[in-house]
């Protein structure tokens, strides 16, 4: 009887490890840029290409930030959400419109309802790569000094924003 | 015959354009490769390190994604501006974090994927060394007796 502990141990051991292993998501990477300042962005808006707006201009209350595009099926998901949540004017949401033609991103909003202040236009995702955005949608939270406090990759669900998001939106405004 | 050699021609002269496309698009391709193939071999070279997060088994020289596609360019314009080969790793890690490092930093958090393998090695050899030991201080007969060939079990 003995020498089955062992093995079964071992068993046991690995069972626990590919458990937890199988509840990970891989491809939830955590972002370096938590409480860190937001990088510095001047861009068009999707509305208006004459218009700019820079990370400056956001300075002194918090905001949230949602990275979307025309092509992204998962922000389909999400919109309903998103315009149900600015509805209640809690937080401003401004979109950071990813990788898409300024047309189609137009059309997109005019379909489903826009959200959104403002989105800005990052036509080549260079903004993208600054903030790490590596699958839309993405959302951030960031305060008032500037400092990103909170990301969300994927689409924004209302348990989200119950659990995680309202909370911390409370404490920041505070 | 006379009716079937115009669709013919036709058919060719699709079939030339469409080579002359193809032929654009791989000439397309190759232009940085030709620009500053030195350029081109370090930023291949940086990019074999990086793990595309988009498809997460690929490097970002290997991707195809829109992303690895960005990111390159973006490797291209920082080896341009004279950047070391460390600077941009520091510029990846700053927006990715170190999960796209294939190969992380050793600290708390990546010392078991650094030195676990080792480790069990260390942990395998020294059960085997235990259990030969513990054998070889065993009596004869607490072994079944080798049999010759061909001989019946008792």
């Amino acid at each position: 009887m003995k020498r089955f502990l062992l093995p079964l141990g071992i068993f046991l051991a690995l069972a626990v490890f590919l458990g937890l292993g199988l509840r990970l998501d891989p491809r939830e990477v955590p972002s370096p840029l938590i409480d860190k300042p937001a990088p510095a962005f001047a861009l068009p808006t999707l509305a208006d290409a004459s218009q700019t707006l820079r990370k400056e201009d956001m300075l002194g209350k918090v905001w949230m930030l949602n990275v979307w595009a025309s092509w992204c099926v998962a922000c389909r998901q999400e919109h309903p959400v998103l315009i149900e949540f600015a509805r209640r004017q809690v937080v401003p949401i401004y979109g950071l419109n990813y990788k898409d033609e300024r047309a189609n991103g137009q059309r997109w909003l005019q379909a489903g309802g826009d959200p959104y202040v403002a989105s800005l236009f990052d036509y080549d995702g260079r903004t993208g790569i600054d903030y790490g955005v590596y699958g839309v949608p993405e959302t951030f939270v960031i305060d008032k000094s500037g400092v990103i406090r909170y990301k969300h990759i994927g689409p924004i669900t209302p348990d989200v924003l119950q659990q995680k998001i309202e909370p911390l939106l409370r404490q920041l405004n505070g | 015959m006379a009716k079937a050699l115009p669709t013919l021609r036709h058919l060719l002269t699709w079939l030339a354009l469409s080579a002359g496309l193809l032929g654009t698009t791989w000439a397309g391709e190759a232009v940085p490769l030709a620009e500053n193939p030195a350029l081109e071999a370090r930023m291949q070279a940086i990019a074999q390190e990086l793990r595309c997060l988009v498809c997460q088994n690929q490097t970002i020289a290997d991707s195809h994604s829109g992303l690895a596609t960005d990111l390159r360019r973006e490797i291209r314009t920082l080896l341009d501006k004279g950047q070391s080969d460390q600077q941009i790793r520091d510029y990846m890690t700053a927006r990715y974090g170190n999960f796209i490092l294939y190969r992380p930093p050793v600290t708390s958090s990546t010392a078991l994927l650094w030195f676990g393998p080792g480790l069990l090695a260390v942990v395998g050899l020294l059960s085997l060394w235990l259990i030969l030991r513990r054998r070889a201080r065993m009596s004869a007969d607490a072994f079944d007796p080798d049999l010759p060939e061909g001989s019946e079990q008792p």
